[in-house]
């Protein structure tokens, strides 16, 4: 598969957000801001390029030559775990500003189901070493646009009067569809 | 004292309810909806797995070290998923396909390792057990809930059975993620006015 193609299609028409419903929790609440989901998206896509590379070459090199796949889920998430404070550790100790900026959401993304959907979606459709890189900095890069746009969207919001009872993550769901659809229109170029 | 399970119990179903008014574990809910009978595979398998979790993290609640019980939450949860992915895999393999990567993201569904955090690790066996039979019961009904009227509506059907597909052309839309989106949106909407009608009477 061309690699552009691949980015082009992981980072809009199969957002990861907005199709696969990946990673939403966060979605949902950390988009009211837009420099808090800026944050997060930069933090969601540096792990993901990461984690996604480490489970790669721990799932080719370790896991199926002992055959034992079927402890994958728990080797994914724990790596995922190990790599989060790993780079929490890191990031705060070399990049202090860097820190200040997106360190808060580190933990958070340990839990983040994007982040490990990545890992298994690309076990799954047995991606190549050099895919699953691009595979996953496309979906981080998507997933950053759609928390981004949300907040964006939502700071709107305040001039606007939607309907009392959708409260906030009801209007979320709602903008989120319409965004989606947006995202959904350029499918024709990914085929 | 069974006043107060009771009072549990219907926290979780309703004023709780981990979909509609706490908005967790969202990402299986809308990406299983669209036909019923995935939607109670996957209900199924989260509540089993919610109440496996919560029964044996209450049991080893004075064990887990507070600084490592993240990890510790997760472990166990994994094994689980493991077991029940094995056995849906076994039962239901071409299910297991459509489900793809869902089922092993119960791992990381917020409402499991929510209620570990808030009440298993704090809480005697039978409270948690009462607490995940609730809160899993409230996500299941929400996931049928949501995937009846996106089955009838997207497809005409229900549990693969036609329906009302000679009635009107179905509504591709909801059957889409983008319709997912909407149906959740409208779903909260109708469950906080009744919320907010019945807090008005009181």
């Amino acid at each position: 598969m061309n690699f552009l193609l691949l980015l082009f299609v992981s980072m809009i028409t199969g957002n990861i957000a907005l199709t696969y419903f990946l990673g939403l929790c966060p979605f949902v609440s950390m988009s009211k801001k837009v420099e808090v989901a800026t944050g997060m998206g930069f933090a969601v896509t540096l792990v993901m390029v990461i984690t996604a590379t480490s489970n790669y070459l721990i799932n080719t090199y370790i896991l199926i030559p002992l055959g034992i796949q079927f402890l994958q889920f728990l080797v994914f998430i724990v790596t995922i775990a190990t790599i989060v404070q790993i780079l929490e550790i890191y990031i705060d100790r070399y990049a202090p500003l860097l820190y200040a900026s997106f360190g808060l959401f580190l933990p958070l993304i340990t839990v983040n189901c994007s982040i490990l959907g990545v890992s298994l979606l690309m076990n799954l459709r047995s991606y190549t070493l050099m895919e699953t890189v691009v595979f996953s900095l496309g979906s981080g890069l998507g997933w950053l646009l759609a928390i981004v746009t949300m907040g964006a969207l939502r700071r709107r919001l305040a001039f606007s009067a939607p309907l009392k009872g959708l409260g906030d993550t009801g209007i979320t769901a709602i903008l989120a569809g319409i965004m989606a659809m947006a995202f959904m229109g350029f499918s024709g170029v990914g085929r | 004292m069974s006043q107060n399970k009771m009072e549990l119990f219907k926290e979780g179903l309703w004023e709780n309810n981990p979909i509609f008014r706490m908005a967790l574990g969202l990402c299986s809910t809308l990406a299983v909806t669209n036909l019923l009978f995935n939607t109670l595979i996957m209900a199924a398998a989260v509540t089993v797995t919610l109440i496996l979790n919560s029964i044996i993290i209450a049991a080893l609640r004075n064990i887990i070290p507070e600084k490592i019980r993240m990890v510790s939450y997760m472990i166990i949860t994994s094994a689980l998923v493991i077991i029940i992915d094995m056995i849906i895999k076994i039962l239901y393999p071409e299910i297991s396909k459509q489900l793809g990567p869902y089922v092993a993201l119960i791992i990381t569904n917020c409402i499991i390792m929510g209620r570990a955090e808030a009440f298993a690790i704090n809480n005697p066996v039978f409270e948690s057990f009462i607490d995940a039979v609730s809160i899993g019961l409230g996500y299941s009904l929400s996931l049928i809930s949501l995937a009846i009227v996106r089955e009838l509506l997207g497809f005409g059907t229900l549990l693969g059975y036609s329906i009302t597909k000679d009635l009107f052309a179905p509504f591709t839309l909801l059957s889409i993620p983008p319709g997912a989106f909407f149906m959740l949106g409208i779903f909260i909407l109708i469950v906080n006015t009744i919320s907010s009608k019945k807090g008005g009477k009181k």
